[in-house]
């Protein structure tokens, strides 16, 4: 037997470590652990409840949206808005999330993850005449390294071509990722950290020019989607093959829905989405999503086990960091007791799986195209198509949203703060499903609870033992070379983890902060 | 021409990555540029250690990051992103092993800054604590400026606040560093932030200041006037964004109709908030209304 560990996993967002046991190769057992603690739930307790839109976007500055948006959403809620919010601010708000969507996912699949498959050793012998490629390969012959080396030695398997061609890509798209948040800014302000989306609509009027300026933008980006970002992916799959046959959870995938279609239904569980709510099982057996089913196990992690098993409405943090047994700070949610996959991937799965048209159509004319079946993604590189589908789906949508704007017509609900009340918000980051928990006393926050993606995906072992997706899909993998172990990250990365986001439910043990423990 | 290269080490403490995120969201230079080309004539960046971008993972990562500390003692810029969690050791913000043990940021953060040339605070939660260092600051959070000043550390420290802040802010300060060595007392404010970037209020450059000097005053998100009654901290945050704009000048804070948050100041978040009420404590907000 041998261990492995991997600390810092880079290219991710956030601070996380993995531990792989081997035998003879073959991973046994994976152990996923997030290092960094902030404590967000404490620093919003006794907040106005407005401010909280704000201060859980700066849970994550990749993915601040998904937290803006479940927390307008679970304000509203908790101030009777939910049947108020104007149309117009109801679309912004989907094109600022959906901007981000953009944004985070181009950012994912060439900036955190295709140095895991490209080799730019190989750009020394370019004599073309791209000047992308060309900067890069002068920059790594003078002598230049950082930030491209050292890397893992391995198995890098495109050809020149593919290999120069992604390499340009990878600045090409650096320069279209800037964009997205340009585009975001139209309407939120700035971005990260948009100022944009508030309780009770959003505060940018749509105008024809900022409506013209965004469609510009949508179009332009849509055009690197379809002409670049996919047949990228693509070419990645055509080499990597066996990665569309490994890396598979087996878990049931789960999804909140995100991108409101209508205020209706009120019940945000059945809220008319682009993406529908549900679960799907790796048959594409389906089930409603029911929230209260939801709770957090904390067996192995560095909590009492008196907490474990609550609904992250009535949950608890009393650490424990001495427990044995315990070895992540992440707590372990679950579904009906079952550890469930959250992203892309799971969004497809519960739209194809409902047969809603824009999600199986795209999904089932792509398949065919890559001559692929739905099982296929059901592994590493299918999570990158699907993240790639994804970026798709949103940014066409987005382009005949910002059209259904109408300059003039309200964006904004006022209201007055209420002094008792409780709201929810659920959505999708671009990493998977985000729930906000608000209760509201004299006034202020008295507690305020997030479950998001990566607590999921990253999550340890529950009170039945049963292993995280990350861990799940990491166990059985072959490892060729313990020194470079490229399938585990591959395998890590196509999660598209987000730690900042996964841990932030700590109160730290110790005297002086014992009266801030939420109950 | 001789060419030089300037290594940086990005370390990312109890933050969000924002940061890092804005500065990619640089226009001229671009993030390629910065990656790849002269910032400067004859100076190129050398991002050594970046955990955001770098190629290397795990413990080569790490021994990058030492390798430089090092080999290049005393020439590397250091770039602290994020808040230094002190509270018990530090144990709430890790990175990397040794003797397989967790070695905190705050320990990785003390050993760089003496190795350095400059340190570059960038961000809230890196210069005065942030969100992570907001009331109660269960992690015991620190800004980097504190955290050199406890430890006797004698580098010089140049803070770049914002959350996120405006890429223009550091690569302007990096900038000046390459063009024309580290920034003089004179080039600095009261809190070690560049005066040309933090040199006046968003109240003094506001588009809708004469709103507020006529007393037409926004009731609600959404309408015409000074957003003051809203909350607004424009006037009493030092920042240039009313003139440069953010994204590639497409928006801003208040260009959207939002009021200003105050995120370049060290009151943020507990004092300008709450964010959409009107100031009613200005005693701690240091006004300084012209």
């Amino acid at each position: 037997m041998e261990k492995v560990i991997i600390d810092p996993v880079t290219r991710i967002e956030g601070h996380l470590k993995v531990e792989v046991t081997l035998d003879q190769g073959i991973v046994k057992e994976a152990r996923t652990s997030g290092t960094l603690f902030r404590g967000f739930e404490i620093i919003l307790k006794g907040r106005d409840p407005r401010d909280a839109s704000q201060i859980t976007q700066r849970v994550c500055g990749v993915c601040p949206i998904a937290h803006a948006t479940a927390s307008v959403f679970a304000l509203d809620q908790a101030f009777g808005l939910e049947e108020k919010i104007p149309s117009n601010a109801r679309i912004i708000r989907n094109l600022i999330l959906g901007s981000n969507f953009l944004q985070s996912n181009i950012l994912h699949f060439y900036h955190l993850a295709a140095l895991d498959f490209v080799d730019l050793n190989r750009l020394a012998r370019y004599q073309g005449e791209d000047a992308r490629v060309r900067a890069l390969k002068e920059f790594l012959a003078g002598g230049n390294s950082s930030p491209f080396f050292p890397r893992y030695e391995g198995d890098y398997r495109l050809d020149d071509r593919a290999n120069e061609e992604l390499a340009s890509h990878y600045l090409l798209a650096l320069e279209v990722r800037r964009k997205t948040h340009e585009m975001l800014a139209i309407f939120g302000g700035k971005m990260p950290h948009n100022v944009g989306m508030v309780a009770g609509g959003v505060t940018e009027k749509p105008t024809v020019d900022k409506i013209s300026a965004f469609l510009w933008r949508v179009n332009e980006i849509r055009e690197f989607i379809d002409n670049v970002y996919f047949s990228d992916v693509m070419r990645i799959a055509e080499k990597y093959g066996d990665y569309l046959e490994m890396g598979a959870s087996g878990y049931r995938f789960l999804s909140y829905g995100a991108f409101n279609l209508n205020r209706h239904p009120i019940d945000q569980t059945k809220r008319s989405r682009l993406y529908p709510q549900g679960l799907a099982d790796v048959a594409l057996k389906l089930a409603d999503l029911e929230p209260e089913r939801i709770t957090e196990q904390v067996k192995n992690s560095w909590y009492e086990d008196e907490i474990t098993n609550r609904h992250p409405s009535r949950g608890d943090t009393v650490p424990s960091e001495n427990k044995s047994g315990g070895y992540s700070w992440i707590k372990a949610p679950r579904y009906d007791g079952e550890p469930c996959e959250v992203g892309p991937l799971a969004r497809l799965a519960v739209g194809y799986s409902l047969s809603q048209p824009p999600v199986r159509d795209l999904v089932e004319k792509s398949l065919s195209g890559m001559k692929l079946k739905f099982p296929n993604l059901l592994s590493c590189l299918g999570r990158h198509l699907a993240r790639a589908l994804d970026t798709k789906l949103v940014a066409d949508a987005m382009a005949e949203w910002v059209l259904q704007l109408k300059p003039g017509e309200p964006i904004y609900v006022a209201y007055e703060l209420p002094e008792e009340a409780e709201g929810m918000g659920l959505t999708e980051a671009p990493r998977g499903s985000v729930g906000h928990w608000i209760r509201i006393k004299r006034g202020v926050i008295d507690n305020y609870q997030l479950v998001v993606p990566t607590t999921w995906n990253a999550s340890p072992r529950d009170d039945s033992n049963q292993p995280g997706p990350i861990e799940k899909a990491l166990t059985g993998i072959k490892v060729r070379d313990s020194r470079n172990p490229l399938e585990v990250v591959r395998i890590i990365r196509s999660f598209d983890p987000c730690l900042a986001c996964a841990v932030h439910f700590v109160t730290p043990k110790g005297r002086e902060l014992e009266w801030f423990r939420i109950s | 021409m001789e060419t030089k290269r300037q290594p940086v080490i990005w370390l990312q403490g109890a933050g969000c990555t924002g940061c890092s995120i804005s500065i990619m969201n640089s226009v001229s230079p671009s993030i390629k540029n910065l990656l790849l080309d002269e910032v400067v004539p004859g100076s190129f960046l050398q991002l050594v250690f970046h955990p955001t971008l770098m190629a290397a993972t795990g413990e080569a990562s790490i021994e990058v990051m030492l390798d430089t500390r090092e080999k290049e003692e005393g020439r590397y810029i250091l770039v602290m992103e994020g808040g230094i969690p002190t509270a018990r050791g530090g144990i709430f913000a890790t990175v990397g092993e040794k003797n397989k043990e967790p070695v905190t940021v705050l320990s990785r953060f003390v050993s760089l800054a003496r190795g350095s040339l400059a340190i570059i605070a960038l961000g809230d939660c890196a210069t005065f604590g942030g969100i992570p260092a907001a009331r109660p600051n269960p992690t015991g959070c620190k800004g980097a400026k504190d955290v050199v000043e406890e430890e006797k550390i004698d580098v010089p420290i140049i803070n770049v606040p914002g959350c996120p802040p405006h890429p223009d802010w550091f690569v302007g300060t990096v900038a000046h560093i390459l063009l024309y060595g580290l920034m003089s007392s004179d080039d600095l404010d009261e809190l070690n932030r560049p005066k040309i970037f933090y040199g006046q209020l968003i109240h003094e450059n506001c588009p809708r200041r004469p709103y507020f000097d006529e007393g037409k005053f926004a009731r609600k998100l959404g309408e015409e006037g000074c957003l003051y009654e809203l909350g607004c901290k424009g006037p009493f945050t030092y920042a240039d964004c009313p003139l440069r704009h953010w994204n590639g000048g497409v928006n801003w804070v208040i260009g959207a109709g939002s009021p200003c948050l105050g995120c370049t100041e060290p009151s943020f978040p507990d004092i300008t908030g709450p964010f959409y009420k009107k100031i009613s404590h200005w005693e701690k907000l240091k006004p300084s209304l012209k």
